[in-house]
């Protein structure tokens, strides 16, 4: 454990400074939120997705991330998380690099959609405004986002998790101390 | 007309308080208890208020019962709202009520067994005559005779039947029992989380309960296998160690109820349990516990489910004082927005019934 | 630390973390019902006890808190909450609708239109808006898995064949975002209209029954009714005695004990602020 950089400078403010960022983001999707207060975290983690696993996760959430061992060994210090090998049993996930495949995550049942993964993204960019036109709860009329750096073929897979209504994952993107999020009911379409 | 809108609620509040206060201490000329006077002398109240506040801790308890005056439901959601803001280290491991230093052991089915009847500190075959000698203070009793008692020698009664197969078999599950005070309660509840939020359940209710299933309302013929109540020891088992460590002793009160089962097309007729466990001193808690708790295990032995007490959701989602307190005392809140708009409804369907 | 040797907002962090990701989820599917561990609080079962679990996980050093009980600030339980959270917090409180970020409300919304930025904190008694139909949890869940709110549109029409009316003046339930039946916990009718679109989060607290769930902004929340037959929201046919208001909903007060009343605004701080513009504008 030599070595580990420190978590929330102040873990009670930051943590709920942190989770008011995501109720808001959650609240009204693909609103860009800049944290403030943000743990020092090893590479690759993006300090605002080490935020919101500080913020979120702890003994009782399995987190599945595929940012390698120190990242690894820093959440179990910091978050005191159980991580899992297995995309499909983790509650919370964090992707640095490529997306797991949306389908194979837990979604939920029809009686208990809330006990669905929160997919957490570190994406290369994160704009207001061009890219995407964002339609449903939280938004008024469209809400537009540019997000650069995910895979080809989100948005049908986003379009399918968006299907199973109300099942369905949420997803959260962060790029540096930024975050945006995405609750299963927004919908996507590319804005010419 | 003037009307000025009632203020004046903090003020109010103040005073009522400070009233409260007083009438805690009531005549100050008398002297004030001590909570070892209520731990020492009113100890069942301090047993109720531990097993219902689901908190063992006997000083906190009694000083519950001191600053509810006496009223114990409120003196259990006292300890409760502390209780709720202790760090959580871990589980303990199960309490083996088998080794139990036994105080009380009795059993209702055989007249003589190993280690035979210990009734012990109990209210049994008292007469109910007041007792006007106890109103006239400073007299000590005499030391109770005691013999000495053997637990090795002290077999379950449950144990013995089970011997001769004629007792179900209950292993124990691998697997971890949920937690009702981390989880809310789910159905179908499976028999810890019953057993957890029956042991916490209300004294009052449990009792009504377990005394309907002897009236016909759930099908049991219930016979006390045998209640012992006495100190157990309490191991934790830190990860990092590896091994369970002593942290205390702790009195409770074990009840097996012996219910008869008919059997079904794969299993022979036998007898089958319904148990009690409560903190304390707790007898008839935990008998109407285990009462209760046979009557929920009804829909896995393949009983039909016609009564209360054999209602899963009618019994958990009800047991518990501190939330029936709470929301049928919140009646007494004002409710003039929701009356308001009663009021107003049922003036247009009079005026429109009456004939427009 | 607070001066009391609790931690910030009573609630221990684990506590906060797991409420907090309940709350998370309850906004991603609107109008769901997310059961959470609720814990005992200093305050009983009934009395908010979830509105106040949610106020203090999601509430912060920079917040202004207003709290009202049958829409007034001064009501005991109401000023008892707001006590509570000055002691354990140390935010700021107010009275005024337009100042606070966090307002926790027990049977009403206020009469001032809330905007972004708010957070519209209700505390709920019973959750479930079929209890009444059907009291079975375990049923009502499938009801809602399904969707299948039958029984609830049987209820309101035989309210209509025998009265002429829907017979359900306050906790009348409403549809959010066309799919999930929801109690809007037992404000009055009249304040139904005021969640439909509402730019304000709104999140819904019950603790003994230990649900939480949740309306984003902008989230069509529809009151049940029929075609011929449309939600009508009523309030008493008077003006506010104070401050003259036709728009706000009344309280009735009974003067003496040969019939009069007069009728006042439900919601002190709209009236108040009214009261002062008037005398300004004179």
């Amino acid at each position: 454990m030599n070595g580990l950089t420190p978590g929330f400078a102040d873990p009670v403010p930051d943590a709920q400074a942190c989770f008011r960022a995501l109720l808001e983001a959650m609240a009204r999707p693909g609103r860009v939120e800049r944290l403030a207060a943000l743990p020092e975290a090893p590479a690759p983690l993006a300090p605002a997705a080490a935020a919101v696993l500080l913020t979120l996760a702890d003994a009782e959430t399995p987190v599945w991330t595929d940012a390698g061992p120190v990242a690894e060994d820093w959440l179990r210090f910091h978050a005191g998380c159980p991580l899992v090998a297995e995309p499909g049993l983790a509650g919370f996930l964090l992707a640095t690099g490529g997306l797991p495949a949306l389908a194979a995550l837990e979604a939920g049942t029809e009686e208990e959609p809330h006990r669905s993964a929160t997919l957490i993204v570190q994406v290369a960019g994160l704009e207001l405004g061009g890219g995407w036109r964002l339609t449903g709860p939280g938004i008024e009329r469209e809400h537009r986002l540019q997000v650069e750096g995910l895979p080809r073929g989100f948005l049908a897979d986003w379009a399918a998790n968006g299907a199973r209504f109300p099942r369905g994952i949420d997803l959260v993107l962060c790029a540096g101390n930024r975050l945006a999020a995405l609750p299963r009911t927004t919908r996507i379409e590319e804005a010419g | 007309m003037a009307y000025v809108a009632v203020k004046g609620s903090e003020r109010a509040i103040e005073a009522a308080h400070a009233w409260l206060a007083e009438e805690r201490r009531g005549d100050p000329a008398l002297p004030e208890l001590s909570l070892a006077q209520i731990e020492g002398q009113l100890g069942l109240a301090v047993d109720r208020v531990m097993a219902e506040g689901a908190c063992h801790d006997r000083g906190l308890a009694a000083l519950a019962v001191k600053q509810a005056r006496g009223d114990l439901i409120e003196a259990a959601f006292l300890l409760r709202a502390y209780r709720t803001t202790l760090p959580r280290f871990g589980a303990s491991r199960p309490v083996e009520t088998g080794g139990m230093r036994i105080r009380r052991r009795i059993s209702a089915t055989y007249k003589e067994l190993p280690g035979g009847q210990v009734l012990g500190p109990t209210f049994d075959y008292t007469h109910r005559l007041l007792d006007f000698a106890l109103a006239a203070e400073g007299s000590v009793p005499e030391p109770a005779p005691e013999a000495a008692t053997d637990a090795a020698a002290m077999p379950r009664v449950t144990g013995l039947l089970a011997q001769e197969g004629l007792m179900a078999p209950e292993p124990p599950s691998e697997v971890e029992p949920r937690d009702l005070t981390r989880e809310p309660l789910d159905f179908p509840a499976e028999r810890p989380l019953r057993l957890q939020a029956l042991a916490r359940g209300d004294e009052g209710f449990l009792l009504s309960l377990g005394y309907s299933t002897q009236r016909g309302y759930g099908n049991a013929h219930p016979f006390v296998g045998e209640i012992r109540m006495g100190a157990v020891t309490v191991e934790f088992e830190p990860p990092e160690l590896g091994f369970p460590i002593e942290i205390g002793e702790i009195t409770v009160t074990e009840c097996q109820m012996v219910n008869q089962f008919a059997g079904s097309k794969t299993e022979l007729p036998q007898f089958t349990r319904g148990y009690g466990l409560v903190f304390g001193q707790g007898e008839r808690k935990a008998m109407a516990m285990a009462l209760v708790d046979r009557a929920l295990r009804a829909a896995e032995l393949g009983e039909p489910v016609e009564a209360p007490a054999q209602d899963q959701e009618f019994v958990l989602y009800h047991c518990d004082n501190v939330e029936a307190t709470g929301f049928v005392e919140h009646l007494k809140l004002p409710h003039y927005v929701d009356f308001q708009s009663e009021l107003e409804k049922i003036r247009l369907l009079r005026r429109e019934a009456g004939g427009e | 630390m607070t001066a009391l040797g609790y931690n910030f907002g009573y609630l221990d962090e684990n506590t906060k973390r797991m409420i907090r990701r309940a709350l998370l989820k309850a906004v991603a599917v609107p109008g769901h019902q997310v059961p959470f561990g609720a814990r005992e609080m200093p305050l009983p079962y009934g009395w908010g006890t979830g509105g106040i679990a949610v106020t203090a996980s999601v509430i912060g050093a920079g917040d202004r808190l207003k709290v009202i009980d049958q829409g007034a600030d001064d009501t005991t339980n109401a000023v008892s909450i707001r006590h509570f959270f000055a002691k354990v917090t140390g935010v700021g409180t107010t009275e005024r609708t337009g100042e606070a970020t966090i307002i926790q409300t027990r049977h009403r919304i206020p009469e001032t239109r809330l905007r972004e930025g708010q957070i519209l904190v209700y505390q709920v008694p019973m959750p479930e808006p079929l209890f009444r139909l059907e009291p079975r949890v375990a049923e009502t869940k499938r009801m809602h898995a399904l969707a299948d709110y039958g029984l609830m549109h049987v209820k309101l029409y035989e309210d209509i064949a025998r009265h002429g009316h829907v017979a359900i003046s306050y906790n009348y339930p409403v549809l959010v975002g066309g799919r999930y039946l929801m109690s809007p916990s037992p404000i009055p009718a009249f304040d139904n209209p005021k969640m439909d679109r509402m730019p304000a989060l709104q999140l819904f607290g019950a603790g003994r029954e230990k649900r939480i769930y949740a309306v984003p902004p902008y989230t069509s929340v529809t009151s049940l009714d029929f075609e011929d037959h449309p939600f009508q929201p009523v309030r008493a046919d008077a003006p506010c005695a104070l401050c003259g208001s036709r728009e706000s909903y009344l309280d009735e007060v009974v003067v003496d004990d040969k019939g009069g009343r007069m009728f006042v605004c439900s919601d002190t701080d709209y009236c108040a602020t009214r009261q002062t513009q008037r005398e300004a504008a004179e």
